[in-house]
């Protein structure tokens, strides 16, 4: 049940983009087509589970054991990058069709503060193996239900007549911001 | 290029904020308040003038093909070492923006540059990039936490300055960011369509954009 309620947490109450800002970056890049926002979604969905675990698991028993705990930014971010190049080179091997639907936003992960934000949370909460890996689902399926909403809306968007100095950046802002106030609401259900 | 060109592009011409539309995870999240978006802006610049300075030291040495984690580790270090002396010294500060510090390492503004700037050029000129940009950044954030502080806490770095019934807590939640930032860079856009008037208009664009930002607070209630 506790996990349960992590996974809700993570996915609707402290959803990354709305809530704690956290890959904004290929929130507003990748959004302007829902088929390309849904790829980069799945993208992130499985680097995200693996790197929470990964992150995990060499905080506990490197990090710590060795009592360099400071040094888990430099660790972390080297982690995610590894795990995303060979989570590229694994998928180009074993499944070409969807390597060729993920592929471009694979590197782009590495910069997404999102996955870093997950495993530093994780560990700050001290949280267990389990509860970290459902916690980074969780974030992750957020990050995707936000971002594919957001690319749906844009859609409609690009074909509306917009003034001038609204047009780009600040109209998506805005509707990030309506569609955030909408998230707002969520925050009472737990 | 001498250093005062290098500086004004970095915080008018390419101000990462506005014009880039780079970095925009930390711009959003800290800027509840004036003094935190000082606080993140200072340290994204320290890392930035770091990071530049050692990227292009050591950029002939660096094989091409693994630049970017080379890149990455040197800015991760710097990064850990802000993060403690703030600790250390600001331990507030460091509570305020909590999980944002270690997140400066992804922030895209010190990998862009360290790729468009630290990489090509010497270290006296990417130093001086590093302040730059971290400038821009850091006004972008001090202007951004400056609105949402007024309107959403009635207050300006911390000193009240509206009567309690005019706070409108929706600009310190996450939607006010959003919408604050739109709004700013409207008038940025506006701006700049009127060069030759820029720099005086540029306080009662700010103006007008808090009347814009009422408004549109009223209308979402």
């Amino acid at each position: 049940m506790n996990l349960f309620i992590t996974l809700l947490a993570a996915v609707f109450v402290n959803n990354f983009i709305f809530s704690k800002f956290l890959g904004i970056c290929p929130f507003l890049g990748v959004s302007k087509k829902v088929e390309t926002a849904a790829g980069m979604g799945i993208a992130v969905i499985f680097v995200m589970t693996l790197a929470s675990a990964a992150t995990w698991l060499v905080h506990k028993f490197v990090l710590v054991s060795l009592g360099i705990e400071y040094m888990y930014n430099i660790a972390f971010i080297l982690i995610i990058a590894s795990l995303v190049q060979f989570v590229e080179m694994f998928i180009k091997k074993s499944s070409p069709s969807l390597y060729q639907a993920l592929g471009v936003y694979l590197p782009l992960i590495t910069t997404n503060c999102a996955v870093l934000g997950v495993t530093v949370t994780n560990m700050e909460n001290g949280y267990g193996f389990l509860q970290s890996l459902v916690n980074g689902i969780g974030a992750a399926v957020g990050f995707a239900l936000a971002i594919v909403l957001f690319a749906g809306v844009r859609e409609r968007i690009a074909s509306s007549p917009i003034p001038k100095p609204f047009q780009g950046f600040p109209i998506a802002l805005i509707t990030a911001g309506l569609m955030s106030i909408a998230f707002l609401g969520f925050s009472g259900m737990l | 290029m001498n250093p005062i060109k290098i500086i004004k592009n970095g915080i008018i011409d390419e101000n990462p904020t506005f014009v880039q539309v780079i970095g925009m995870c930390p711009t959003l999240a800290v800027t509840s308040s004036a003094k935190n978006g000082i606080g993140m802006g200072l340290s994204t610049a320290a890392v930035l003038m770091c990071s530049n300075f050692v990227i292009s030291l050591i950029r002939k040495i660096i094989p091409d093909s693994v630049r970017i984690p080379c890149y990455i580790v040197v800015i991760a270090t710097f990064v850990t070492v802000v993060q403690l002396l703030l600790k250390a010294f600001m331990p507030e500060l460091d509570s305020a923006l909590g999980v944002y510090i270690p997140l400066i390492v992804v922030n895209c503004i010190i990998l862009a540059r360290a790729e468009a700037f630290a990489g090509k050029n010497g270290p006296v000129a990417s130093l001086f990039d590093g302040l730059g940009m971290g400038l821009g950044f850091t006004i972008a954030l001090t202007l951004l936490g400056f609105v949402r502080e007024l309107l959403g806490s009635g207050s300006i770095f911390g000193m009240a300055v509206l009567p309690a019934n005019c706070k409108t807590l929706l600009m310190i939640l996450p939607p006010g960011a959003f919408i604050s930032l739109a709004f700013l860079m409207v008038a940025v856009n506006i701006i700049k369509d009127r060069p030759a008037k820029a720099k005086e208009e540029t306080k009662s664009e700010v103006k007008e954009v808090k009347a814009e930002e009422k408004q549109e607070k009223e209308a979402t209630k």
